[in-house]
């Protein structure tokens, strides 16, 4: 498998394999296109070949749009840059008993170099960036794109510009600076700043990474859904719970899966993608309730800022996805996020941000709704980190605060109870 | 009325290399009838063949999407700035 071309997803136009990403004829999104391998691999073989690779998203470079890739195991570049993947696959029990569900795994992605999935997305755009002579990166984010893009920046030493909405968490803007990058806190929400970098994206010479990158960027995840099938030790799950904004996430988990059953390496039907929004930002959510096919853009207004794109232009794909592999595109609201976030933390020891609490949240309700089988294998894919959200656990708990006395403790801390 | 209207890059080789256009109209569908009748090309880029946009064509008016305000019959004003961009996804 090499990348071949680029091509508009609606009217199937070709384009080369440049920072374009919107199709001139009928302003469709362009999506990158892979040939057939010159020379047919089995099963095994194939496996063999991605087992041979680094322990990063580099083993999967076979079906990334770089055309020099960082390179096999042991070659000094497939361990350079910031190496983002190879994430645990938690087997949740806990959480499942919770639940009443047999078998749930837990896709920690917050374990990455910049604590979110976005690590996986901004290497393969970086990558192919460098490949394309851009000598500046830039994004436009809602906060764990920031952070990475600015890392990223650092790594491969490129100047960075970061565009961010002025109001987001501290944690969040702190993990940006600190990388020395260029960033613009923009008075408005992500939907102006992204307007806004469409705009600059046309006057500068950056390469934007979920704009004229988009292409490439948007194939970083599906590294996830090879990870979790080869983790499960090359089977599909049933079910995926993954986090909707703009819906590149969750559309790009099934083209991973569905790349793979292409090519025999997996079998058995796509899983049933359930995609998880906030109340306070749920366009997708309120399109498959309503039964449209195009999402109407929303004013986000959600704890899960994350998540707060109000006018998700991978909309209608995750719509379709959802409704054709039986999922749904379910909302929560910032009470349930809070609780998401603490139940997930209770019983898997995981701590995620306000974009796992929502996910988490719509695992939780979906199993109350009976929605699932619990003979179902389930996976909830966390893509953040809860340090990077604090205030959304502020308060959810007490500390007994106490002298350095015996007697001082024995007054003031509950013992637990014996059972 | 005049309303500027500003072309996103991939348009402009059929808006005759034109990053601006200084547009007649009282609404958004007015001024984008105005744009298409000076490049006819714009049209079946832009709208689908009932009339109405493509669905990832974004329109702006100072800077408000016009999905937010009266969509096709948003009134502009004279001297408003309409901005037509393709949707983006991933944040
Ligand atoms: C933690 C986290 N999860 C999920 C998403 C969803 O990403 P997408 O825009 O691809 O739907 C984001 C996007 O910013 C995010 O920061
Ligand atoms: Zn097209």
């Amino acid at each position: 498998m090499a990348a071949s071309h680029l091509q508009c997803r609606e009217c199937h136009t070709e384009y080369p394999l440049e920072a374009l990403y919107v199709c001139e004829r009928c302003f469709g999104p362009l999506e990158v296109a892979y040939s057939r391998p010159g020379v047919e691999l089995s099963v095994a073989e194939w496996r063999r070949r991605i087992q041979a690779g680094p322990q990063n998203i580099w083993r999967y470079a076979d079906f990334l749009p770089a055309a020099a890739p960082p390179g096999p195991s042991g070659r000094l570049n497939s361990r350079a840059g910031l190496p983002a993947g190879c994430t645990p696959l938690i087997r949740a029990d806990r959480l499942a008993a919770r639940l009443g569900l047999k078998e749930v795994w837990v896709k920690n992605d917050a374990a990455n170099p910049t604590h979110s999935f976005k690590d996986r997305v901004v290497s393969v755009a970086a990558t192919r960036a460098r490949e394309l002579g851009f000598e500046t990166i830039a994004c436009a984010s809602t906060g764990n794109l920031a952070n990475s893009v600015a890392a990223h920046g650092a790594a491969l030493g490129m100047d960075s510009y970061v565009f961010i909405p002025s109001d987001l968490e501290e944690q969040k803007v702190l993990a940006t600076g600190v990388y020395g990058t260029k960033l613009v806190g923009v008075k408005g929400n992500y939907d102006d700043v992204n307007r806004l970098c469409t705009e600059l994206c046309a006057e500068r010479d950056w390469a934007f990474v979920n704009i004229n990158l988009r292409p490439y960027y948007a194939e970083g995840s599906k590294t996830l859904a090879f990870e979790i099938a080869e983790q499960l030790g090359w089977e599909l799950p049933d079910r995926c719970v993954v986090p909707v904004a703009s819906g590149s996430l969750f559309t790009k988990i099934a083209k991973g899966f569905e790349e793979w059953r292409e090519l025999g390496l997996l079998e058995g039907e796509l899983p049933r993608m359930n995609g998880a929004q906030a109340d306070g930002c749920s366009p997708v959510a309120s399109a498959f309730a309503e039964g449209h096919d195009i999402c109407r853009p929303v004013k986000p207004s959600t704890i899960a800022k994350s998540l707060a794109i109000g006018n998700p232009a991978d909309g209608p794909y995750a719509l379709d996805l959802a409704r054709r592999t039986g999922g749904s595109v379910d909302a929560v609201s910032d009470e349930e996020i809070r609780a998401g976030i603490r139940l997930l933390a209770e019983t898997t020891g995981v701590f995620t941000e306000t974009a796992g609490g929502v996910t988490t949240a719509v695992l939780a309700k979906l199993a109350e709704r009976g929605e699932i089988d619990p003979e179902e294998r389930v996976v909830l894919v966390i893509t953040g980190e809860g340090l990077k959200t604090l205030d959304a656990v502020r308060g959810s708990f007490e500390m007994h605060t106490i002298e350095p006395t015996v007697a001082d403790f024995e007054a003031g801390v509950p013992e637990p109870l014996t059972v | 009325m005049s309303v500027l209207v500003k072309i996103p890059t991939q348009l402009r080789a059929a808006a005759g290399g034109e990053a601006e256009a200084s547009v007649e109209g009282a609404t958004v569908q007015e001024v984008l009838d105005g744009l298409f009748q000076r490049h006819e090309e714009l049209r079946v880029r832009l709208a689908d063949d009932d009339g109405s946009l493509r669905r990832f064509v974004n329109v702006y008016v100072a800077g408000e999407d016009i999905r937010f305000l009266d969509g096709l019959a948003t009134p502009v004003s004279d001297g408003a700035e309409v901005t037509i961009l393709p949707a983006v996804a991933g944040g």
